[in-house]
């Protein structure tokens, strides 16, 4: 669930209130939006992927929230890697994160041939 | 205090900005309509393609003929090879038309693929698709009730702009519901605003359900997660809380028989036989999925972690909306219904159209009724003028009506998810459990027929839960006529397939819900 809106990094353009699909973000009238309605998180990211800030943080737990240390968070590098891999704003021509969802076939093929060579002939 | 609503009129009002609204609202456009989008959450995050990964029923046409008689092979009876054939060509047609708001991976010999698309860039280029064709959207804006004309037609919808603090209006010569399916409060991903409205609304006016009993589709996450991308757990190993390894045979059977050692207590999964090749590409093939298990501290390589079966409900599900004609218009004029709120039994038959087929269900059936709705707004015109009526019922406008609690609202919302589901009641089925489940949910529905919210938005959660309701009652009870085993559609009391029983079955009403057989010739499309 949302845990943290990182108010050192968030510039203020309510991005996150705009495409939050179950509104849980409120604009606030000074500072970072407000998260106003945690209950309401799905746990789906799209905030983090669009905040080019990388202020947000979403927990794991998709039903319970977390203890998070904002500053331990920044230093792992938490933040932003969802939108790092999807090559998302400035890694959009990094090669280390194009896209290659088209590779899903490729891996079902290769799971079904472990799985005929697992099984014994009948 | 509520502010004035918002008033607005068009030629097509589309209802949901997910794959299948997105899509209606494109094609509508390019009739020559003028079209409004209203989408609950934001045009582009919201619904279940954008966190996802949605792969295409693409075929190139010399193999056509072949897939869908595979797929034929294994939809039970329900399916219809016409429509089968339609949605594999209007896929290979309207994907290509992405280009310039989708990239797409080039092949080694520079050919776009155009089969599987990353789901949150997908649902973006869509958002850029429909803006460019002239779509007005209107975000953060949930539908809370249709409006209709003295002839029985729609003529629009009106809900509440939740970020705004403003009810909306919008009168349309025809409305189409893309509102998604009912994924009855799992914590599938992506799913929250997947209350069943739209089936609610409709039903309202009218409308005729059909597949509604095959709701029990499952995908495994971790126990703590909503990443239900199933991808990677094709190289699971699943161990009882003793550590001893469970057999799960590939294919259907391995839903139940995860259900089961569930049912026995907790199962951990790791991911250890996925090669190390992919394990490298991961997260640039799904960088959602490996997301998840980093922030919660698992390695899912080497370490074992407890899992769940998130239920889908009608998502990968398959019931919805009945299909009246090639249009897809539902039973009542003017109102279309296309992606996951329409029942998939037409492309799916009871074998769930996960992966593939829902998504050129979605695309298809959202550019069909998109072009149907924009073709009755020009025969018809929009009679704006004309005295319409608001037919919202349930969890709206009541009787004797009270506010419902939190309390009360947290109860059904807990009520809904254990009846629905809960892997004994829903994927081991009976006419004991069916009936039981049934009592509860139907004491649940008069409850909400007698609460109501003041306005606005205490209004949108009751909504969803009279909505969520609605859909159990015709699920449940659906599932009690289809007196067998079907697909997905499993009873313990009734093991065998009746070959009596291999025709579709219609749901209806609300306060009294009706099921028949659906035993008039299905609708073919020449």
């Amino acid at each position: 669930m949302i845990e943290l809106i990182v108010a050192a990094r968030c510039t203020g353009c309510n991005v996150c209130v705009k495409v939050c699909p179950t509104d849980v973000f409120d604009v606030s009238d000074n500072g970072p939006p407000r998260i106003a309605r945690p209950s309401a998180c799905q746990t789906c990211f799209m905030c983090e992927l669009y905040c080019d800030a990388d202020a947000l943080y979403v927990g794991p737990d998709c039903a319970a929230s977390g203890a998070v240390e904002e500053q331990a968070l920044l230093a792992q590098g938490a933040l932003g890697r969802y939108r790092r891999d999807s090559g998302w704003g400035a890694w959009s021509s990094d090669p280390d994160h194009s896209n290659e969802h088209w590779r899903m076939e490729l891996v079902f093929a290769l799971a079904r041939a472990l799985d005929s060579a697992d099984t014994p002939p009948r | 205090m509520e502010r004035d609503a918002l008033i607005y009129e068009a030629d097509v009002l589309v209802i949901g900005g997910g794959l299948a609204g997105t899509w209606a609202a494109v094609a509508a456009a390019r009739a020559g309509a003028t079209v409004i989008l209203a989408e609950k959450g934001y045009c582009g995050t919201s619904g279940v393609t954008a966190s996802a990964g949605p792969g295409h029923w693409w075929v190139p046409p010399g193999k056509r003929a072949e897939a869908v008689a595979a797929r034929n092979a294994r939809a039970f009876g329900l399916a219809d090879t016409s429509w089968m054939a339609r949605i594999v060509e209007t896929t290979w047609e309207s994907i290509p038309r992405l280009a310039g708001y989708y990239r797409f991976s080039l092949d080694d010999g520079g050919a776009p693929r155009h089969r599987a698309l990353r789901g949150p860039e997908y649902m973006r280029a869509m958002r850029r698709y429909a803006e460019d064709s002239g779509v007005a959207i209107l975000d953060q804006s949930p539908a809370l009730e249709l409006l209709r004309h003295a002839d029985g037609s729609v003529a629009g919808a009106a809900g509440y702009a939740r970020q705004r603090r403003r009810p909306w209006q919008v009168r349309a010569a025809a409305v189409v519901l893309a509102s998604g399916g009912c994924a009855f409060a799992s914590h599938l991903l992506g799913s929250r605003t997947n209350t069943g409205d739209g089936l609610l609304m409709a039903a309202e006016a009218g409308a005729r359900l059909s597949g509604m009993e095959f709701t029990s589709y499952y995908t495994v996450a971790p126990a703590w997660s909503s990443m239900t991308r199933s991808m990677s757990f094709a190289f699971a190993r699943y161990f009882d809380a003793a550590g001893r390894e469970l057999p799960i045979p590939p294919g259907q059977d391995a839903t139940r028989t995860l259900a089961r050692a569930l049912l026995d207590g907790p199962v951990f999964a790791t991911l250890e036989r996925m090669p190390a090749e992919i394990r490298a590409v991961l997260s640039r093939i799904s960088p959602n999925f490996l997301l998840a298990f980093d922030r919660a501290g698992v390695d899912p390589f080497t370490q074992r972690f407890e899992i769940a079966l998130r239920g889908e409900g009608t998502v990968r599900g398959i019931g919805g909306l009945r299909i009246a004609d090639r249009a897809c218009q539902t039973d009542v004029p003017g109102l279309f219904a296309a992606g996951d709120a329409a029942t998939r039994e037409l492309i799916a038959g009871a074998t769930s159209g996960g992966g593939a087929q829902n998504s050129s269900w979605a695309l298809s059936s959202g550019q069909w009724a998109g072009e149907g709705a924009a073709q009755r707004a020009r025969m018809l015109g929009r009679r704006a003028n004309r005295r319409v009526e608001r037919i919202g019922g349930a969890g709206l406008r009541s009787g004797a009506a009270r506010a419902a609690s939190e309390q009360e609202t947290a109860a059904l919302i807990d009520l809904i998810r254990d009846e629905n589901l809960a892997y004994d009641k829903n994927l081991f089925r009976s006419e004991e459990k069916l009936t039981r489940s049934l009592a509860k949910l139907d004491g649940a529905w008069s409850e909400i027929r007698s609460r109501s919210a003041p306005s606005g938005a205490a209004s949108l959660r009751l909504r969803e839960i009279a909505a969520m309701l609605a859909a159990s009652r015709w699920s449940g009870r659906a599932a009690l006529a289809r007196g067998e085993s079907r697909g997905m559609h499993q009873r313990t009391d009734r093991p065998a397939t009746e070959p009596a029983l291999a025709h579709r079955l219609i749901a209806s009403g609300l306060d009294r819900v009706e099921i028949a057989a659906d035993v008039a010739p299905q609708t073919k499309v020449a």
